[in-house]
């Protein structure tokens, strides 16, 4: 597992398994070791997942709603944003709304069609986390990171908007 | 003028290395070109039928002569020595080889351009009234807050992949100049009861595939929680504006699917969330922007000096010329000239490198090196003395630039069509040109008068035909050319989407069609009564009568 960039730096070992239904739609979750459940599966069985060994963590497609997750933030160590396609942005409102509006601290990790050209804009919105895609460089990704020194925008990495910080 | 400071600069250079990057990718094969399309998008760079194409960002229609010269000397080292300027006050090449692209934004980028979100999924350049700053009839000057929305859009990371193109205009006088009721948002600026200055926020407006007239979600914004608010509709926006069919996928679907009222709601709901946060914009903030856009140095000059009343008396020409070409301006002794750029035989909104040139000497000799580009693809010269509009006339019209057409029928507002664009359905260039060639008689334009025609060469309408007063759309009939005809449409405060009046046409019969229109509205008018006037008092019938009756 050598394809996770972590708080800048390429993660050697990561226990996380991240469980998507089948096409069924059925959900098999192994019984060992830690796991990422759909929000669905999250909200549908608490026991289930409080009576489990291994540590739960839940991730979040791009239309699903964060303020459903909001109550259980505290207690998750890790959420994942599914990116369907790099071109489907949701996530990045998602990102938003878990660090800024319900305060959430743990890892945001980015999964799905994520790469190098998309790394800054996600951690600007908060992610922390990205799991990239298989066949894409993952040296250069970690790279992108610095594609650039500054922003306009107040986002959750840099609060204060430039035109702020100019005319102070 | 808006100047870069240092930071600005660099965010332009690294986004210039960021494309020389990708582009690198993709030609190493690196980048599928599925990935590489939406990202050259982003950065202004089509693959069109003949070439790629580049648009550069002229940030609402404002050009120093500066940049006019480098775009000319572009035009002429990686083109083919000319350029389009588009209804969205950009400018096209049509001939760069891909390989250059990053170089030709490396130069853009010295003369602090770009052509950052000029395509693509994302907030495009934000447009504003060609005459703002110098217009008698604002209330405020528009471009601070255009400059400051270029900047909140710029590379803004939560809103790089909406769900489509994204377009905001600005408006900050009385009179609608920016066409603010067929954007994504329209910004038209008002006075409250209490005499304060804030925005009418108009959202879901558009013209391609489905033209829609915005509608008001906000009355009244003050200035201060502009960018707030426009973080909340986007964020509304992108959350839950459509992703599974692009023909359904602008916000007026969302906007029509919520209806007015619940997607007003949820903004303000979101909204509740960022008012006054960081993004609130403080007085020094606007100032700041503000000291950008300050009047020059205007001489304190007498309106109609006597040697330019007497040109206008002994030279018809001359004061066609200036009756059509030149408007009012706030400053006693200065008007504003439009050259323009839609003289019969070139394609409209198309100019030379050397024209390029010629317009920034203008500007440097007559003015205060300033230029602006319309949304009607004509060239601006913002303030120039009447006492030189004699000069500035017998130099424009030796390069070409003079036909004293603006406002006219033959001033048609046109997109590259099929001859370059890979999307149209139909030529749109040699249309105009036939309809420029019928109607070169000044004496009957200047007869018919106040006339808009707009021409699209396919649905996405970037010759905004539906609100043309005179409309034409290409369409693609099993493989062949034919245009449809609308009328009554038109932009401004009254904005109103034309209506089809039939059958499409073939090309050859354009001419005539328009012909017929005309010779309606010479029977019908009252007393000075305009084109479109005509169309909304006697409605569509007695026009399709007259161009649908049977011969022989």
């Amino acid at each position: 597992m050598q394809n996770i960039i972590k708080d800048g730096a390429v993660l050697t070992a990561d226990a996380w398994q991240l469980v998507r239904p089948d096409a069924e739609g059925q959900l098999s979750v192994p019984d060992e070791g830690d796991v990422i459940v759909p929000l669905a599966a999250w909200l549908a069985e608490p026991e289930r997942w409080a009576a489990r060994d291994g540590r739960v963590a839940v991730w979040l497609a791009s239309d699903d709603e964060p303020a459903e997750l909001a109550d259980s933030l505290s207690r998750l160590e890790l959420v994942a944003v599914d990116f369907p396609a790099f071109t489907d942005g949701r996530g990045y409102s998602i990102g938003r709304l878990l660090r800024e509006r319900y305060g959430y601290r743990g890892e945001l990790r980015a999964v799905g069609d994520v790469w190098q050209d998309h790394l800054h804009y996600l951690w600007q919105v908060g992610f922390d986390a990205f799991e990239i895609k298989d066949g894409k460089a993952v040296e250069s990704a970690l790279a992108a990171l610095a594609t650039f020194s500054e922003r306009y925008q107040a986002t959750f990495r840099e609060p204060q908007p430039l035109f702020k910080r100019r005319s102070t | 003028m808006y100047r870069y400071d240092e930071i600005d600069a660099r965010i332009v250079r690294e986004r210039v290395e960021q494309f020389r990057d990708q582009t690198r990718r993709f030609l190493a094969g690196e980048l599928s070109e599925d990935e590489f399309r939406p990202l050259r998008l982003m950065n202004g760079l089509y693959i069109q039928r003949l070439a790629p194409m580049l648009r550069v960002a002229i940030p609402y229609g404002h050009l120093s002569s500066r940049q006019m010269r480098k775009l000319a000397e572009i035009a002429r080292k990686y083109d083919k020595g000319y350029g389009h300027f588009t209804t969205r006050q950009n400018l096209q090449y049509n001939w760069p080889a891909l390989e250059s692209v990053p170089d030709i934004l490396a130069e853009l980028a010295d003369v602090e351009m770009h052509a950052i979100q000029t395509s693509g999924n994302c907030v495009r350049n934000t447009t504003t009234d060609a005459f703002a700053g110098v217009a008698a009839d604002e209330i405020i000057d528009p471009r601070p807050y255009c400059e400051i929305i270029r900047q909140w859009s710029t590379l803004h990371p939560e809103f790089a992949f909406l769900p489509r193109k994204f377009k905001i205009a600005v408006s900050g006088s009385e009179q609608d100049r920016a066409a603010t009721w067929v954007h994504d948002i329209g910004l038209h600026v008002v006075r409250n009861e209490a005499g304060e200055v804030g925005f009418k926020v108009i959202v879901g407006g558009g013209l391609g595939r489905t033209p829609m007239i915005g509608e008001v979600i906000r009355d009244f914004l003050p200035t201060a929680h502009l960018l707030t608010y426009l973080d909340a509709v986007l964020r509304v926006y992108n959350r839950y504006g459509r992703r599974d069919n692009k023909y359904k996928a602008r916000i007026k679907i969302l906007v029509k699917a919520m209806t007015r009222e619940g997607f007003a709601a949820k903004v303000e709901e979101e909204w509740s969330h960022l008012k006054d946060g960081p993004a609130t914009l403080r007085c020094a903030d606007v100032a700041h922007y503000a000291s950008f856009f300050t009047d020059p140095a205007y001489e304190a000059l007498e309106a109609n000096p006597a040697e330019f009343t007497a040109r206008l008396a002994e030279d018809v020409a001359f004061a066609r010329w200036v009756e059509r070409n030149t408007r009012l301006h706030k400053q006693a002794g200065y008007r504003s000239v439009v050259l323009s750029l839609k003289k019969t035989g070139v394609p409209p909104g198309d100019a030379t490198a050397a024209q390029m040139d010629a317009v920034a000497d203008w500007a440097d000799r007559f003015g205060f090196g300033e230029i602006r580009v319309s949304h009607e693809q004509n060239l601006i010269l913002p303030d120039v003395r009447e006492r030189d509009l004699y000069d500035l006339w017998q130099l424009a019209k030796d390069a070409g630039f003079a036909t004293p057409n603006v406002g006219f029928l033959t001033d048609i507002i046109c997109c590259p069509g099929g001859d370059f664009c890979s999307l149209a359905n139909a030529k749109s260039i040699p249309v105009a040109e036939a309809i420029q060639q019928r109607f070169d008689d000044f004496d009957y334009l200047h007869d018919i008068g106040d006339l808009e025609l707009n021409m699209s060469g396919c649905m996405n309408a970037c010759g905004h035909h539906h609100i043309g007063h005179i409309g034409i759309l290409g369409v693609d009939k099993n493989g062949e050319e034919w245009y449809q005809v609308t009328l009554g449409g038109s932009q401004g405060s009254g904005a109103t989407i034309g209506k089809v009046i039939g059958p499409s046409f073939a090309r050859a019969q354009m001419p005539d069609v328009i012909e017929k229109i005309l010779s309606v509205y010479v029977d019908s008018r009252h007393a000075d009564e305009k084109f479109l006037d005509t169309v909304r008092r006697i409605g569509l019938d007695p026009f399709k009568e007259r161009v649908y009756a049977k011969h022989h």
